[in-house]
């Protein structure tokens, strides 16, 4: 079914703090390579090796200047896959019901025996989360490791999505967004996370962390005055010999 | 956007061929017998090859019969339904005109409302994309059925009709195309509210998420044909487009 459920019991998401990525792409590569090798079809690297490599990434990592209106420019780096939208529009247009959004906890989701590659749900998504296999012919997107979370194979603290797991800087946070208590819902209140394109009205459920105001320092000049200049003109016998050496 | 060729040519030629069946099941013109076989034939040719042509862009066509299931939600899916259904009452239409001289009077009128609301259904997968501020508007509808009810009428010999819809659609083409320059700015989306740092100054896309290029580039940045040239994504401003 592509209708969306009105309300999912969880709502799990992850939390991105753009304040501390440090823009290393080590979550790009851990989530290629376990969605590589696990659930659905590989990720297609066509001409890997050649001059002109291109491939399927789930989770891509941009860098954007901001430039204030007073003070120097800041880079940030911007980590963007699917945001689990709760009005996701990927899910509506597809005619063949392949994409769905979960009822127990909000994951978007594509039955890739089902999908037939029309591409129109790539169209509909405002945030380009989701790319087009060019081996396997069918739409890839992030699954937030729905193979890892509920895997009672791995170790606990591999029970969370592979890019939150190898953030080494601690800037990807996963869990549910229904509960007020979670760690996810505590920073987005603590830190005033927000939605990407609001004005799409898709109502992401992943929330990003705005990067945090820089420190100012205020004039604090203790020496200062013992630094200063003992004469700002040299005259007598300094002066002389400045100008002296000034002709040679 | 840049989709491949055989949406191009599923988006013209079956908004024409639609239009001219449309126009048959008026009996406009009112023929039977071997006239009307070739106007019926190149009605059909060009819905069913449009039709046909758009499956050549689907990953995985020898699924295509999945696409009429979610119809409920999916333009796409009640485009499909809607096309089979026309063709269908058409054919039977056809059957009685081309064969028996018989005019099925009220399968042909239902056949001519059936392919404007294919159309319509067509047009809607584009309208409905909020991703596409220039395509996101009821001008889309209204643009798509006046050129199909258009090009039918200069299909099937009707100048009069042809000219008061080629009129029409050349003055929706205008609307669209000056209203369109400015739907992106008008839609608020921005680079700024692509990425929240809008608020913090002026985003600037300083480098790209690779070194070669992606899925997303190919089909929403690179830019081919009027409309689709024209309809710039919205995740064109992720990399730096306007």
């Amino acid at each position: 079914m592509t209708t969306l459920p009105e309300k999912t019991e969880r709502k799990l998401g992850l939390v991105i703090d753009l304040d501390t990525c440090v823009g290393c792409h080590a979550c790009v590569v851990s989530c290629k390579g376990w969605n590589t090798e696990n659930y659905g079809a590989p990720l297609a690297d066509v001409d890997a090796y050649g001059k002109n490599p291109v491939g399927t990434f789930l989770n891509r990592i941009h860098s954007y200047e901001v430039i204030p209106e007073e003070g120097t420019p800041q880079l940030v780096h911007f980590p963007k896959s699917c945001l689990h939208c709760e009005d996701a529009p990927c899910v509506t247009v597809c005619p063949t019901g392949a994409s769905y959004k979960r009822y127990e906890d909000g994951i978007v989701l594509v039955n890739e025996s089902d999908c037939i590659g029309c591409g129109l749900c790539a169209w509909a998504c405002p945030y380009g989360a989701r790319e087009m296999d060019s081996v396997e012919k069918v739409m890839k997107k992030c699954t937030l490791c729905v193979d890892r979370i509920y895997n009672e194979n791995l170790e606990p603290d591999d029970q969370i999505p592979a890019c939150v797991r190898t953030c080494p800087a601690g800037a990807r946070h996963f869990g549910d967004f229904n509960d007020p208590e979670s760690q996810v819902s505590k920073l987005v209140t603590e830190r005033g996370g927000i939605d990407l394109m609001p004005e799409q009205e898709t109502k992401p459920v992943n929330k990003y962390l705005p990067p945090r105001p820089k420190d100012t320092l205020e004039e604090i000049d203790i020496l200062a005055p013992l630094l200063k200049p003992v004469a700002e003109k040299p005259d007598t016998f300094i002066g002389w010999l400045n100008k002296q050496l000034d002709k040679i | 956007m840049h989709p491949t060729p055989s949406v191009i040519i599923f988006t013209a030629l079956s908004g024409l061929g639609f239009g001219l069946l449309a126009f048959l099941g008026l009996q406009m013109p009112d023929v039977t017998g071997g006239v009307a076989f070739i106007f019926f034939a190149i009605g059909f040719g060009l819905a069913v090859g449009g039709l046909i042509s758009s499956t050549f862009h689907l990953g995985r066509p020898e699924r295509s019969l999945k696409a009429f299931k979610q119809w409920r939600s999916s333009w796409l899916s009640r485009e499909a339904i809607a096309a089979i259904f026309t063709l269908s009452v058409m054919a039977i239409y056809a059957i009685g005109r081309i064969f028996f001289d018989y005019d099925i009077r009220i399968l042909g009128v239902l056949g001519a409302i059936l392919s404007l609301v294919t159309v319509f259904t067509t047009s809607m997968i584009y309208a409905q994309l909020k991703s596409i501020p220039r395509w996101n508007t009821k001008l889309t509808p209204v643009y798509f059925l006046s050129l199909s009810v258009g090009g039918g009428a200069l299909l099937a010999g009707q100048i009069k009709f042809c000219l008061f819809f080629l009129i029409i659609a050349g003055l929706f083409q205008l609307i669209v195309w000056i209203k369109g320059d400015r739907a992106l700015e008008l839609s608020g989306t921005t680079i700024g509210s692509g990425t929240g740092l809008g608020t913090l100054g002026k985003v600037r896309a300083f480098e790209p998420p690779h070194t070669g290029t992606n899925y997303l580039l190919k089909e929403f940045v690179y830019i081919v044909w009027l409309f689709f040239a024209e309809a710039e994504h919205v995740v064109g401003l992720y990399y730096g487009k306007r």
